[in-house]
C-alpha cells in the first residue's frame, strides 16, 4: 500500500486529525468517463472538464522554462530507496531510471510496463522464481560514470535497511532470497548476496525469489531499482543530493523547504525514448499551505500541486460551481476502494444470508455522500476491483434498489432465510480520527435499521485500528465487531497488488495488523496462488475478476465507493494527462507553452 | 548587575533543562505509562512495512530499551559534548550542541533549526516593528481623543484584530493582495528569500505576513496603549508637566507615553520572545519555513528529536526575552533595582 | 487694580450624573507679596479654583465662566497657548504629593531643567547650573550631586523642596501651593512653611496656599478665604478669621484644628456630617444640614441662598444669621469652648 499524502498542516487543530491513510495511490479512469473526451480527436488544447483524463491535453514539444511545483507536505524522502508516496514515484523518474517503468501515456495505456534502464521487460525462468534484466549500453550517472548492474544491485541492497530508510516498501526484503541474517548494505557489508541478486556482468542483473511471482516486473519499476553509486552513497544524507541517472539533477536542495532540478548534461536521450525532458528545470517548494497551493494554481502562480491528491474542500465548492474554473480540472476515479468489511466470525454474520441482507439494505448513495459526494468522494462501487485496474469487470450481485438507496424488501427476505426475520444487533467500527468514516458508519446505521439490523458505532484510534481492534480477530469476535469501515488502494494498477492484502485469508494473523478483516475463503486463496504463477498477462487479468466475483458471492465485503479526486491543471502546462499508474497527472513529460 | 545577569543566566539554563525534561517525559514517559512498549514506540519510526525484527532492531538502535534516565542523559550529553551516529555507510559526528538526529529524516536537527531561525526572526521582528508603531500610535491618538469617532472606529478594528485568527486574516489578505490580482502587492505564500540574498525580495515576500501578524498584535497594543495612556494622563506628574508650561505634544510624548510605555515594553519583549520560538499560524498560512512550521511538522510526525529541538529553541528565546525585558525594565524605570 | 483678580469664577463639569458645580461664583483679589490662604474640606472647590487659574481644569469638558485677571491679563477668555506660555513662568504651582507629582522616570534635575528651558532659551549646561542653584536655594545639600537623583531617591521633605525649586525656577509672580505640607511629617512641615515664607519674601511673589488645615495658613497668610460647596462663605484677614470668625463652618474648622498649644488628650470638635454633594447642593444655605445653628435663621437657611455680605472692614460672611447674633454666639458659646481647659 503506497501512501497517500494527507494535508493537515494548516492549523494546530489539524495536528490531531492528521494521519496517513492506510493505503492508496494508483488509479484509473472509469470506462464511463472516457466517453466524452476520447470520442473527440478534436482540439486537444481546448480547456474542458476532464480534458486530460484519457488524452494528452495541450500536446507540445516546446522546450524551455521552469516548471514550478508545490507540495503541501514534504516528501517522505527523495532517496530512491526510501520513498513510498505515489507522487514521489511519479516525480522520481525525472532524476532516476529504474529497470522498467509505467508507460508515459494517458489513460489505460499508462498501466502498461515498458523497459527503462533495462533493454526489455524481465525474463522469467525457474517457474517465475528467477528474473533476469539486461541493462542498456551507454547510460551514465550525472558525473559521467557509466551505470552498471552493480549500481542497481547496490541500490536494492541499501534499501534493505529499514532503520536508515524507514519510509520505503519491503517487497524486495520479503520476496528475494537473501542470505540468513542479512541486514542490508551498511550493516552486512561483506555478506555475499548472490543468492538474492547476481550480477554476472556489468549489464546483467538476476533476481532470485523465494517464491515464484509472475508480477515481478511491477517490483522492477520500483524506485529501489534506480542505480546508486556506492562510493557516492551517504546513507540517510543521500537524499540531499541523489546522484541522477535521469534527465535532471539536483541543484539546490533544502530538506523541508524545497529544491530545484536542472538539466543533467550526462543524460543521453538516445538511451531514453520515453522522456521528453522539455523544461529547463523544476522549482519545488515543500510544506506550502494547501489552500494557498490551490489558489496559486488557479491564479497561475504555480503549475502543479505535486501531491496529486486533488483540490482542498474549500476549493472544490468554488471550482465546481464556476464553469470556467471547472473546465480547468479533471475528475478521475482512482484505484482506491472505500468499503466495509463484513466479519463472518461474528454471529449471525457467519450465515451468508445475513451477510447478503447487509449488502441489500445498504444505502450506497448515503455512503457516497459520507465521503463527499460524486466529485470529491467517488463513484458508487458494486465490486472490489476499481475500474482502472486491468481485469476489472462490471457486475452487481446485490443491486440495492433502483436508486441505490437500499432494497429493504430483499434484505428482509434474506434475513428470514438467515433465521433472523426481525433483524439482529451488531457493532460497526471506524477510525475515530476520520469524520468521513464516521459518516459512513452512521449512514449504514440508518439504512440497515430499516431492515431491522441494529448497529452500534464503535470508534477506535486509527493508529491501532488494525493492530489491536478491528484487525485483531480475537478482539473483533469477542467484541462482536460485525462490520468494520475500511479502505484500500493499490500501489500500482495490478489485480494482485490490489486484491492480495485484502482477500487472502492467510494474511490474517491472530496477533492483528492485517488489512483483511473479513475475507476467509480457501477458494479465494487458491485462485490467488494460481494467478501469481501465471506469467501470461492476457491469461492473468481475467483471474482478478474471478476472485472479485468470488469474494462478492461470499458477501464478505460491502463495497462503498471507488474514490475520485479533483485535479487542477496548471496554467501554461503542455502534455498534461492523467496516468492510471500513479492516480494523478503524469509528471514525466510536461512542458511549458 | 553582572552577578544578577550571571545568576539569571544560570537560572535560564536550569529552566531549559527542566523544560527539556518535561518535554522528554511527555513524549516518552507518558506513552509508557499508557502501555506503550519500546517496540511500539520504535514502530513509528520505521514505517508501516517493517517486520517485527526490524522494529526490535530499531528500538535498540534508538535506545528505547534503556531506562528513561539513561535516554535523557544521552540526549543531554549530546547537547553538551556532541554525539556520534551512523545512518549510512560511515559514522558521523554531530558536534555540540547536538540535538540529535531526526527519527524520520535521519538528519541532524540542529543545523535545520538554525536554518529556520532567520525566517522566524525576519517575520517576528518585521511584524513587531510594524505593530509597535501602529499599535502605539493608534492607542495614543485614541486615548487623547477618547470617545471620538476615531477612537471608536480604531477600537472596533482593534477588537476585530484580536478576535480574528491569523488563518482567516491571512487567507483573506492573500486573496485580496496576491494570487495574480491587479493589486498584487506581495508574493504568494512560500516565497521566502533570505535577506542577504536579495533584501527587496525578502521584504516583498514578507510584507503580507508582517502586516497580517502585526494586525493581530497591533490591535492588542492599541488597546493596551490606550488604557495605559488614559491612566497615565491622569497621573499627577502629567498635571505637573502641564503646570510647567510644557506644550501638549511634549506632555503627551515625553511624559505621558514614557510612563505608559513601560508595561507595553514588557509585553512587547515577551511577545517577541514567544514569536521567536515560532509564529505557528502565520508560518503555516503563508508557508514560511520558520520554526513554527518546523514545530508543526515535528509534532505531526512525532519526531521527538525535532520536537525537543523546537521546544528548547522556543524556551531559549522565552528565557532570553524575560532576561532582556528585566534588564530593559531597569533601564526604562529607574525605580527598579536588579538584585 | 490688584495683581490677581477673580470675578464671579464658575467652573462646572457636566457628568453623567448631572452638573458638578465645583466652583460657583468665586471672587477675590490678591496683591504681589501677599499670601492668601484658601481653606476648605476636600470637595469644597479649592483645588479646582487653583487649577482654573492656571488653566489646568480638565480641558474641553469643563465649563468655565467669569474672569481671572492676572496682572490685567484676562485668562478665562485667552487662548490655551497664551495661558500655557504664562504657566510655569508667570504663575507656578506646588503640588500636594511630590512623589506622584514628579515624573518617576526623570531625574529631579532634568525636570527642573525642562521647566526652565521651556521659558528661557538657554543651553542645557546653563539650565543645569541654574537647576543646581535652585536646589541649593531651597536647602538641598550637595545640590550638584543630587541634581542627578531620581525623585524616589529623595526623602519626602527633600522632594517637596525640589518641587518648590522647580516651581520657582522661572521666578513666577504668582505661586500657588496646593496642600504643600500635607504629605509631610510635622517637623518637616514647619521647615517647608518657613522656606516658603522666606522665598516669597525674596521673590516678592503673590502666594496662594490651599489647605484643609487652618494651622498651616495661620502662620503664613495675610488673608484667608474659607470655601464650602464651591462658594466662599467667609473671607477676611488672618486676624478676622482666627479672632472674629462669624460663620458656623469656620467655627467648626477652628474646633477641629489640632493645636500644639493645647493638650493632646483634648477632644477635637469635628463638624458633623459630610461635605455636600456638588451636584445636588442642599437648597438654601449649602451648610444648613450640618449647621448647629440652622434653627436660628427662622427657616430661611433651607430656602434662600445667603448673600456674601461684608460685616466690617473687608470681612465677608455668607450667613442668614444677623451679625450681632453671630458675634454673640462666637463670644459666648464657641470661643470659651475652644479656649477652655
Amino acid at each position: 500500500m503506497k501512501r497517500r499524502t494527507t494535508l493537515g498542516v494548516t492549523a494546530l487543530g489539524a495536528v490531531l486529525a492528521l494521519g496517513l491513510s492506510a493505503c492508496g495511490g494508483g488509479g484509473a479512469a472509469t470506462p464511463g468517463q472516457s466517453g466524452a473526451a476520447s470520442a473527440g480527436g478534436g482540439d486537444a488544447a481546448k480547456a474542458e472538464f476532464n480534458a486530460a483524463l484519457t488524452q494528452v491535453f495541450n500536446p507540445s514539444d516546446k522546450k524551455g522554462g521552469i516548471i514550478k511545483l508545490a507540495n503541501a507536505g514534504d516528501w517522505d524522502s527523495l532517496d530512491p530507496g526510501d520513498t513510498y508516496y505515489g507522487y514521489s514515484w511519479d516525480f522520481i523518474r525525472l532524476y532516476g531510471r529504474s529497470l522498467v517503468m509505467f508507460k508515459p501515456a494517458p489513460g489505460k495505456e499508462s498501466a502498461q510496463l515498458i523497459p527503462d534502464l533495462a533493454e526489455s521487460l524481465g525474463v522469467p525462468s525457474d517457474n517465475a522464481k528467477t528474473w533476469t534484466y539486461k541493462l542498456k549500453q551507454g547510460v551514465k550517472f550525472e558525473d559521467g560514470t557509466p551505470i552498471t548492474s552493480k549500481d542497481v544491485k547496490y541500490g536494492v541492497e541499501r534499501s534493505f535497511d529499514k532503520e536508515v530508510f524507514p519510509d520505503g516498501y519491503t517487497y524486495f526484503n520479503d520476496t528475494l532470497d537473501w542470505p540468513k541474517g542479512y541486514k542490508g548494505a551498511y550493516k552486512s557489508k561483506d555478506a555475499n548476496t548472490d543468492s538474492a541478486i547476481e550480477t554476472p556482468d556489468d549489464q546483467t542483473i538476476v533476481f532470485h525469489l523465494k517464491q515464484p511471482y509472475s508480477g515481478f516486473d511491477y517490483f522492477a519499476q520500483l524506485p529501489a531499482t534506480i542505480p546508486v553509486p556506492k562510493d557516492k552513497d551517504t546513507g540517510a544524507k543521500y537524499k540531499e543530493h541523489v546522484i541522477s541517472s535521469g534527465p535532471y539533477k539536483f541543484d539546490k536542495n533544502e530538506i523541508g523547504k524545497g529544491f530545484t532540478l536542472v538539466r543533467n548534461e550526462n543524460w543521453d536521450p538516445a538511451t531514453d525514448p520515453n522522456r521528453k525532458a522539455l523544461p529547463d528545470g523544476y522549482e519545488v517548494t515543500t510544506n506550502v499551505n494547501a489552500d494557498d497551493i490551490d489558489n496559486r494554481l488557479l491564479s497561475g502562480d504555480l503549475h502543479l500541486d505535486i501531491a496529486g491528491t486533488g483540490a482542498q474542500p474549500a476549493t472544490l465548492g468554488r471550482v465546481l460551481t464556476d464553469p470556467n474554473l471547472k473546465a480547468g480540472t479533471d475528475n478521475p476515479t482512482i484505484t482506491r476502494l472505500w468499503y466495509t468489511s463484513v466479519n463472518g466470525n461474528v454471529k449471525p454474520l457467519d450465515n451468508i444470508e445475513c451477510r447478503k441482507a447487509v449488502q441489500y439494505a445498504a444505502d450506497k448513495v448515503a455512503y457516497q455522500t459520507a465521503y463527499g459526494g460524486e466529485f470529491s468522494g467517488g463513484q458508487i462501487a458494486t465490486s472490489l476491483l476499481p475500474p482502472g485496474i486491468p481485469g476489472h469487470e462490471d457486475f452487481n450481485l446485490y443491486p440495492p434498489g433502483p436508486d441505490n438507496h437500499g432494497d429493504i424488501a430483499k434484505a428482509k427476505e434474506h434475513l428470514t432465510a438467515c433465521g433472523q426475520p426481525n433483524g439482529f444487533e451488531t457493532n460497526i467500527s471506524y477510525r475515530a480520527e476520520r469524520p468521513k468514516e464516521k459518516a459512513a458508519a452512521e449512514a449504514l446505521q440508518q439504512s440497515l435499521a430499516k431492515a431491522g439490523i441494529k448497529l452500534t458505532l464503535k470508534p477506535f484510534p486509527q493508529a491501532d485500528y488494525f493492530a489491536l481492534y478491528a484487525g485483531k480477530p480475537g478482539y473483533a469476535k469477542d467484541n462482536k465487531i460485525g462490520l468494520a469501515v475500511n479502505g484500500w488502494g493499490a500501489d500500482w494498477p495490478d489485480g494482485y497488488g490490489f486484491l492480495q492484502q485484502i482477500v487472502d485469508s492467510r494474511v490474517i494473523r491472530e496477533t492483528g495488523g492485517s488489512s483483511n478483516v473479513s475475507v476467509r475463503d480457501p477458494e479465494v486463496d487458491k485462485l490467488l496462488d494460481q494467478a501469481s504463477l501465471e506469467t501470461d498477462v492476457a491469461k492473468r487479468e481475467p483471474m482478478w475478476a474471478q476472485i472479485d466475483r468470488k469474494v462478492m458471492e461470499d458477501a464478505f465485503i460491502l463495497p462503498g465507493i471507488w474514490a475520485k479526486s479533483l485535479l487542477i491543471r496548471g496554467k501554461g502546462l503542455t502534455n498534461v494527462y492523467y496516468s492510471d499508474a500513479f492516480g494523478m497527472y503524469d509528471y514525466l513529460n510536461m512542458g511549458l507553452q | 548587575m553582572v552577578t544578577y545577569i550571571i545568576r539569571r543566566l544560570i537560572w535560564g539554563v536550569v529552566m531549559l533543562a527542566i523544560v527539556s525534561m518535561i518535554t522528554f517525559a511527555i513524549f516518552f514517559l507518558v506513552p509508557r505509562l499508557a502501555g506503550a512498549t519500546s517496540e511500539s514506540l520504535a514502530a513509528r519510526y520505521v514505517g508501516r512495512t517493517a517486520t517485527a525484527e526490524q522494529v526490535k532492531l530499531a528500538a535498540e538502535r534508538l535506545g528505547f530499551n534503556d531506562p528513561l534516565v539513561v535516554q535523557y542523559g544521552r540526549f543531554a550529553k549530546g547537547i553538551v559534548a556532541g554525539a556520534d551516529y551512523s545512518y549510512g555507510p560511515t559514522v558521523e559526528h554531530c558536534p555540540a550542541p547536538c540535538l540529535g538526529y531526526s527519527f524520520l529524516s535521519r538528519l541532524p536537527v540542529w543545523p535545520d533549526l538554525l536554518d529556520r531561525v532567520p525566517v522566524t526572526g525576519s517575520l517576528a521582528i518585521g511584524a513587531a516593528i510594524i505593530w509597535l508603531i501602529a499599535g502605539v500610535a493608534t492607542g495614543v491618538i485614541s486615548a487623547l481623543r477618547r470617545g471620538s469617532l476615531f477612537d471608536r472606529a480604531a477600537m472596533s478594528v482593534a477588537l476585530a484584530g484580536v478576535s480574528l485568527p491569523i488563518f482567516f486574516t491571512g487567507i483573506v489578505s492573500l486573496v485580496l493582495f496576491s494570487y495574480g490580482r491587479p493589486f498584487a502587492i506581495t508574493a504568494p505564500g512560500g516565497s521566502y528569500t533570505p535577506f542577504l540574498t536579495n533584501p527587496a525580495l525578502w521584504a516583498y515576500g514578507l510584507i503580507l505576513p508582517w502586516i497580517t501578524l502585526a494586525f493581530l498584535y497591533a490591535a492588542g497594543y492599541a488597546r493596551l496603549t490606550r488604557s495605559g495612556m488614559l491612566e497615565t494622563m491622569n497621573e499627577d506628574y502629567i498635571r505637573t508637566a502641564r503646570a510647567k508650561g510644557l506644550t501638549e505634544r511634549v506632555v503627551v510624548v515625553k511624559h505621558g507615553l514614557r510612563g505608559a510605555l513601560t508595561p507595553i515594553l514588557t509585553i512587547f519583549g515577551l511577545d517577541l520572545g514567544l514569536l521567536m520560538g515560532g509564529a505557528v499560524l502565520t508560518e503555516s498560512t503563508f508557508s514560511l519555513p520558520g520554526i513554527g512550521k518546523y514545530a508543526i511538522d515535528a509534532i505531526v510526525n512525532q519526531d521527538l528529536p525535532k520536537v525537543m529541538g523546537v521546544v528548547l529553541v522556543a524556551a531559549f528565546f522565552v528565557v532570553l526575552a524575560n532576561l532582556l525585558v528585566d534588564l530593559l525594565y531597569a533601564v526604562v524605570d529607574p525605580r527598579v533595582r536588579l538584585a | 487694580m490688584s495683581f490677581l483678580e477673580l470675578e464671579d469664577l464658575r467652573i462646572h463639569f457636566p457628568t453623567d450624573d448631572g452638573l458638578v458645580k465645583s466652583v460657583d461664583g468665586l471672587s477675590f483679589s490678591l496683591e504681589r507679596g501677599k499670601t492668601l490662604g484658601i481653606v476648605g474640606e476636600s470637595g469644597s472647590g479649592k483645588s479646582v479654583t487653583s487649577l482654573g487659574i492656571l488653566g489646568l481644569h480638565k480641558g474641553g469638558r469643563a465649563r468655565i465662566s467669569g474672569e481671572i485677571r492676572l496682572d490685567g491679563d484676562e485668562l478665562v477668555s485667552a487662548g490655551p497657548e497664551h495661558v500655557r506660555a504664562l504657566r510655569g513662568k508667570k504663575m507656578a504651582m506646588i503640588f500636594q504629593d511630590p512623589l506622584s507629582a514628579m515624573h518617576p522616570y526623570y531625574t529631579v534635575g532634568a525636570q527642573i531643567i525642562e521647566a526652565y528651558r521651556i521659558h528661557n532659551p538657554v543651553s542645557k549646561a546653563v539650565a543645569r547650573k541654574h537647576a543646581i542653584d535652585m536646589l541649593g536655594r531651597v536647602g538641598i545639600p550637595q545640590p550638584d550631586r543630587r541634581v542627578d537623583s531620581y525623585p524616589h531617591e529623595f526623602s519626602g521633605g527633600m522632594r517637596q523642596r525640589a518641587m518648590i525649586a522647580m516651581a520657582l525656577s522661572c521666578d513666577p509672580e504668582l505661586l500657588i501651593a496646593d496642600e504643600p505640607t500635607t504629605a509631610l511629617d510635622v517637623t518637616v512641615q514647619a521647615q517647608i512653611l518657613d522656606l516658603m515664607r522666606d522665598l516669597q519674601q525674596e521673590f516678592n511673589s503673590a502666594l496662594i496656599i490651599i489647605t484643609h488645615d487652618l494651622g498651616v495658613v495661620a502662620e503664613l497668610s495675610d488673608d484667608i478665604l474659607v470655601m464650602y460647596g464651591g462658594k466662599c462663605i467667609e473671607y477676611g484677614t488672618a486676624e478676622d478669621i482666627f479672632e472674629r470668625p462669624e460663620h458656623p463652618y469656620t467655627w467648626g474648622l477652628l474646633g477641629s484644628m489640632p493645636r500644639l498649644d493645647r493638650e493632646p488628650t483634648e477632644r477635637l470638635m469635628p463638624i458633623k456630617g459630610t461635605p455636600p454633594s456638588l451636584i445636588n447642593v442642599p437648597s438654601g444655605c449649602a451648610f444648613h444640614p450640618r449647621c448647629a445653628f440652622e434653627g436660628r435663621t427662622g427657616g430661611k437657611a433651607k430656602t434662600a441662598v445667603p448673600e456674601l455680605l461684608e460685616t466690617e472692614g473687608g470681612h465677608l460672611v455668607r450667613c442668614h444669621m444677623a451679625g450681632e447674633e453671630r458675634r454673640a454666639i462666637w463670644e459666648n458659646e464657641i470661643k470659651p469652648n475652644l479656649e477652655s481647659v
